[in-house]
């Protein structure tokens, strides 16, 4: 066995584990972060068939962005497992033909008899550039269906923010614009007053006056 | 004997890359321990006080001080605590912030990993940091430290994205997405960086820089007057001082990754002038003084004007950018942007 088949098959059970864990975890941040796990396990198989590109940016995607927000949303969720654990029995009937029909077609793809497997690939030359390769066929060959996925993710996230979004009609929201528009003169406004020592103030004729324009400019709050 | 040389054979280039991330990684923590001391200083004198002075000669000796400080500290574990993710935290925030310098080039040919990648892997591995903060807010178990935690994850997700984009006008320009070749295409005194055709690129990087890297005045993950110190509340001793490590570790890297794509990296400002690893280090650490003078100068920001900063000013300003620089390169001005 080669170092490379050795990193394979380390990376592999990290993977499985992982994704074993990801669906027996009890708590659902530690179910999430096992599957950042999964994606970084697999993001280095990837790497192995130099697909460097892929796998990199399965990694800054889905391990950086997406799966941050996942559990940012996890995190907040007040979720509790042993409720969740109730609905297991009402749910089975629905699981089961889905897992039956998943290692159906595990089975067939790797059995090699209907669907042969894809013969190992070969060993790339040296100054193969995996990012390359794919920007072209994406930009040439694919360009409709690039372009087309891309309007459909456009859609997806209008209509996400569409459907979510609302404005409270109690929100004290302030207009930044007017907030950067706002000169020194609107907001302060600089007293004159004499220095007077403690005690003096009741004599002193200016007292009176400095109290009124105090009282005034607070007013005008 | 044969059998002993074979191995060693085998054996050396794991060794001789060990040695290289020793080289780098040594003087890094070296640099982070004296950065911490200059920040003090820095700001010290920008706010008319003296700083550090009382370890070593003018306080040379402080940042020493400070880790044997952290060193003999318990390290306390809130009993509410999830007890492995509470120790992952530290550890998850100091590995990407260490691993990055792994294509980072000091000099020509002075780089550990010269990877085709090198930008996207850069990219890939500093958004791990994230996790770092996230996990360490929810295991602790407290309030203000969840709520330090929610506040980096939005904040860090928002500012990648422009980060991502002023990243591409600098691959455009580039033509490559290795880091040394990225220098080399500066090559021809200072006019020749890349600063200037992608000036607002480059202010947008710095800035999301800073804000990527939770310091003033985008520190809100951290706080002290509103969520006390936000993520790293319930840390103590060395698992504290990692946070500490990884946000220094984490300043250097975007000052030395904005010195390589804007500011032409180990090239010297002038042709005539000999290049080398002294200019790398000189324009760091200007770099690294503008982080200090921002948080000398700046009150921080409110969340919702951070938000708004990265969605609304910096994402549409890096896309109009990046078109401008498209439509030039397809013209006869195309040399204004290589």
């Amino acid at each position: 066995m080669n170092f490379q088949a050795a990193l394979f098959y380390f990376f592999a059970a990290i993977l499985l584990g992982a994704g074993l864990r990801v669906i027996i975890a009890r708590n659902p941040v530690h179910a999430a972060l096992y599957l950042v796990l999964a994606f970084f396990s697999a993001a280095s198989l990837w790497m192995l068939l130099e697909a460097e590109f892929l796998a990199i940016v399965l990694v800054l995607v889905y391990v950086g962005a997406v799966m941050v927000l996942f559990l940012f949303v996890v995190m907040m969720l007040d979720i509790d497992p042993d409720r969740l654990r109730q609905n297991v029995w009402r749910y089975l009937p629905v699981a089961l033909p889905v897992a039956l029909l998943i290692a159906v077609e595990m089975v067939l793809i790797l059995g090699a008899r209907y669907f042969a497997a894809a013969p190992a690939p070969a060993p790339l030359p040296a100054g193969y550039s995996n990012t390359k390769a794919l920007g072209e066929v994406l930009y040439t060959q694919y360009v409709y269906a690039f372009e087309v996925a891309a309007v459909i993710l456009l859609a997806a996230i209008v209509a996400a923010i569409a459907l979510t979004m609302r404005r409270r009609k109690d929100s004290k929201y302030i207009d930044p614009a007017r907030q950067v528009r706002v000169h020194k003169e609107d907001r302060l406004r600089v007293l004159k007053m004499k220095v007077s020592r403690y005690g003096e103030e009741m004599h002193d004729h200016d007292a009176p006056h400095g109290g009124a324009d105090a009282a005034s400019s607070s007013g005008e709050r | 004997m044969a059998d002993l040389g074979l191995a060693w054979e085998a054996a050396w280039p794991a060794v001789r890359t060990l040695l290289y991330i020793l080289l780098i990684l040594v003087p890094l923590v070296l640099s982070v321990a004296y950065l911490t001391y200059a920040e003090r200083k820095i700001i010290g004198y920008m706010q008319v006080r003296l700083g550090p002075n009382r370890v070593g000669y003018k306080g040379l000796l402080q940042p020493i001080a400070d880790v044997v400080k952290l060193l003999m500290k318990e390290i306390i574990i809130p009993s509410g605590a999830s007890r492995g993710l509470f120790i992952l935290g530290p550890v998850l925030s100091i590995a990407p912030a260490l691993a990055a310098w792994a294509v980072i080039p000091f000099a020509p040919g002075w780089v550990l990993s010269n990877s085709d990648a090198g930008l996207l892997y850069v990219l890939a591995i500093t958004s791990m940091g994230v996790y770092g903060v996230v996990i360490a807010g929810w295991a602790s178990n407290s309030k203000y430290a969840f709520l330090g935690a929610l506040r980096s994850a939005a904040q860090i997700v928002s500012y990648e994205i422009a980060m991502g984009f002023a990243l591409v006008g600098v691959l455009m320009a580039a033509q490559s997405l290795n880091l040394s070749h990225i220098v080399e295409g500066q090559t021809g005194g200072f006019w020749h960086w890349y600063v200037w055709p992608l000036f607002p690129l480059f202010l947008v990087y710095l800035i999301a820089g800073v804000a990527e890297t939770n310091r003033a005045p985008f520190d809100v993950a951290e706080g002290e007057s509103e969520i006390v110190a936000g993520f790293h509340v319930e840390y103590s001793g060395m698992a504290f001082a990692m946070f500490f490590l990884a946000e220094y570790a984490n300043m250097i890297l975007i000052s030395a990754l904005t010195t390589l794509m804007f500011l032409g990296g180990w090239l010297s400002p002038l042709p005539f002038l000999p290049d080398g690893l002294l200019w790398w280090l000189l324009k760091v650490a200007f770099v690294l003084f503008l982080f200090l003078w921002f948080r000398a100068t700046f009150p921080r920001y409110r969340y919702d004007q951070i938000m708004r900063l990265g969605w609304k000013v910096f994402i549409p300003v890096t896309l109009v950018w990046i078109v401008l620089v498209g439509l030039v390169m397809q013209t006869r001005y195309a040399y204004l942007v290589h």
